[in-house]
């Protein structure tokens, strides 16, 4: 059975909590006594039926004020299916806990209202889901029963999504028409959408192809720890463990070490239950290597004409997730890449991106929270980077302020020398 | 795993993300502890860190915040798996925490230590230093649960703030901390219940003798099977009689409760949980029941 993560961005009005709530519930991942607990807690609160919001809006705070405000996490399962629901707010003030939820997700669901059609918030959602690299996009036309079930409302909102989304990167963008509120093409297709030849939304879920949107070409392994026993039975165990972040390894493979530069050939690899004779994105093993080098941990394992950039100076996507303080050039932060941590200046800000409008403001001179813009960073040492369009892990970092120890910014990079 | 497709099964993902944030935690962090109740979760977890170190030992030490009010069978199981990984186990104890006037034990019909293990957790943190704390919760677990990080962060009183967690993104995670605070660590967050039992089965790691159906003397209060044992008193309108019954949750005998259950096997187990129609904390634990925010409102103090 696989896993498939995704993430879901929306407000309290367009649906979203009755979405989930209609997926955990079909799939049998709702339990009596919590159906139990939102019914008595709907009531007390003196809402009209049942609110299934409250299944997730799980914090005190959340529930008195009928928002979402940071990411939950769901899950469900079906017979073909694991699922990790990232249920992320929709508020634009909410950004950073949307792009934390989009961070890992496989696939993203955006919810449109059939009576209002393409919004800003749907676009901003888009735009999000795109820049944090989701590969697979779902447009939930949702409320069509308000529309009843008209083809040609759910064709026009087709068409403007897909001339937004044309400027965006996009890999697989798939559109299914909803009522979540009655349960139409969620889990089976409905006999209200007679005209509409794609599959139930859960379908799409649990048959989407998500095997090849793993980086299986180039090959890198950023050492986490490095395992020696230093016992009588296994003296001369040197290990090297971490997680691979792109890539096939196999034994015997010829492999050069960064950044040292110095190469050597896998003697052997380790995985949770033996040897293996490969491993590949995103198993944690444990690589042992035929020559004696000095391999420590943020170092990283590839291959001798597959490396990534050894780099000082970046280009980067940046969201600002700090409340106090804001990013200008010159600020210093420390950052973590890989399993690396080192300390960075921000050269410059280039600019500041409109998320509603993808408009490039030039003249920006800061980024405040939930903010996103292209920045460049001078890093004290180099770190072992891809682009993050090439490979989300080795191209991904977070700035973190050194006084507060605080997560303030989360980074992709565009380019690297 | 079919190594000619590349993929990875559900089970195998888990395994893999838990490994390398136990390994982060061992490369970050300098006095870092397991949280280990003899519980089915952090036998899980335990076999996780074995799994991350070797052949090497899991380089930190385990830790049981001990109520007192212990199932018998739980430490039989706790002293055998502890001794046979070679780890060395730290004791918490919340008697001597009551015997030291840190804490005031309730009493009544219905009085728990379970609310008093937080100082005791925080008091043995504090002497020990320890910097980073494993902990077996799993976020489908409750839904405050459902909102916290992996890397958790405390502050110098233990608290947690739900409203100013750092972001976590991607696998990076933010560990540092001055000194004095603390990060609880969560390697199981995104495991559910059915997922433990299916490693349990696969990885065939025995688990206490509780979670199997066995006969005991039950009394029925608040909608669970409360067993008769000296930490708990039997009120005059409850009545006592003898079931056959199986723990889903292994905490403080004095406030889990038993369920109904034939299953004898891990097998039977997993058919039980994934037909089951009720969650686990809700059919077996008192302390949750309290209030809607019972375990937030615990987990700000610095709770597990």
């Amino acid at each position: 059975m696989e896993l498939l993560r995704f993430a879901t961005a929306g407000s309290v009005d367009d649906g979203k909590s009755t979405l989930i709530g209609r997926l955990l519930h079909d799939s049998k991942a709702v339990f009596e006594d919590q159906l139990e607990a939102v019914a008595d807690a709907s009531e007390r609160m003196g809402l009209g039926g049942v609110n299934l919001a409250l299944l997730t809006d799980g914090l005190r705070a959340e529930r008195e004020q009928g928002i979402t405000i940071d990411v939950a996490y769901r899950y469900f399962a079906t017979p073909r299916r694991k699922f990790i629901i990232a249920d992320t707010p929709g508020h634009v003030q909410y950004t950073r806990n949307m792009v934390t939820g989009a961070s890992t997700a496989d696939l993203a669901i955006v919810l449109v209202d059939a009576r209002k059609g393409v919004l800003e918030q749907s676009r901003r959602h888009a735009f999000l889901a795109s820049l944090l690299r989701i590969p697979h996009l779902v447009v939930a036309v949702n409320k069509m029963d308000l529309v009843d079930w008209e083809q040609s409302r759910y064709e026009e909102i087709v068409a403007e999504f897909r001339s937004f989304a044309a400027r965006l990167d996009v890999a697989d963008l798939t559109f299914v028409p909803i009522s979540a509120l009655h349960g139409d093409n969620v889990v089976e297709r409905s006999g209200n959408s007679p005209w509409y030849e794609g599959s139930s939304l859960l379908h799409h879920l649990e048959h989407v192809h998500i095997a090849s949107d793993r980086n299986l070409i180039d090959a890198r392994f950023p050492v986490q720890f490095v395992i020696r026993p230093q016992t009588d039975e296994h003296h001369d165990y040197r290990g090297y463990a971490g997680r691979v972040a792109g890539g096939v390894f196999k034994v015997g493979d010829e492999v050069t070490v960064l950044p040292s530069g110095l190469s050597t050939t896998i003697a052997a690899i380790d995985g949770p239950s033996g040897a293996l004779s490969e491993a590949f994105a995103p198993m944690s093993v444990t690589i042992r290597l035929a020559d004696d080098l000095d391999v420590s941990r943020g170092d990283t394992i590839c291959r001798p004409h597959n490396r990534p950039a050894v780099a000082q100076d970046l280009d980067a996507m940046v969201c600002w997730l700090s409340e106090v303080g804001e990013l200008r050039s010159g600020a210093r932060l420390a950052i973590k890449h890989t399993t690396r941590w080192a300390r960075t200046v921000v050269r410059s800000l280039q600019y500041r991106l409109d998320v509603n409008t993808l408009h490039r403001d030039e003249g920006a001179d800061a980024l405040g929270l939930n903010e996103i813009g292209r920045i460049s960073l001078r890093v004290t040492h180099p770190l072992l980077c891809d682009e993050y369009r090439r490979n989300r892990e080795t191209g991904s970092f977070v700035l973190v302020d050194e006084a507060t120890n605080a997560t303030v910014g989360a980074g992709m990079v565009l380019s690297a020398s | 795993m079919s190594t000619t497709s590349y993929e990875l099964s559900n089970i195998e993902a888990l395994e893999a993300e838990s490994i390398h944030i136990i390994r982060e935690v061992a490369a970050e962090f300098e006095r870092p502890v397991l949280l280990f109740s003899g519980g089915k979760d952090s036998i899980v977890m335990l076999h996780l860190a074995v799994k991350a170190f070797a052949p090497a030992r899991v380089p930190f030490p385990v830790m049981h915040v001990d109520t007192g009010h212990n199932f018998p069978a739980v430490i039989e199981f706790r002293d055998e798996m502890v001794g046979r990984l070679g780890v060395r186990l730290v004791v918490a104890s919340v008697q001597a925490s009551i015997d030291a006037g840190r804490v005031v034990e309730p009493t009544g019909p219905r009085a728990s230590r379970n609310q008093l293990q937080t100082v005791t957790l925080l008091d043995a943190i504090e002497e020990h230093s320890f910097d980073a704390a494993f902990g077996g919760a799993r976020r489908d677990e409750e839904r405050a649960r459902a909102k916290e990080r992996v890397f958790s962060f405390r502050d110098e009183f233990g608290q947690w703030d739900p409203k100013q967690q750092r972001p976590e993104l991607w696998s990076l995670y933010n560990g540092r901390h001055h000194r004095g605070e603390h990060i609880r660590v969560f390697p199981l967050s995104n495991w559910t219940e059915l997922d433990i039992w299916q490693y349990v089965e696969s990885e065939k790691l025995p688990v206490p003798s509780i979670y199997f159906a066995h006969e005991r003397d039950v009394f029925s209060r608040d909608g669970m099977w409360l067993a008769v044992s000296d930490v708990v008193t039997v009120m005059d309108d409850e009545v006592v009689e003898r079931r056959t019954v199986r723990y889903r949750t292994v905490g403080d005998a004095s406030c889990t409760g038993a369920v109904d259950s034939a299953a004898a096997t891990v097998a039977e187990i997993i058919d039980e949980v994934a037909a089951t129609r009720i969650t686990e904390r809700g059919a077996t634990r008192a302390d949750d029941r309290a209030s809607e925010a019972a375990m937030e409102d615990r987990k700000r103090e610095g709770y597990f």
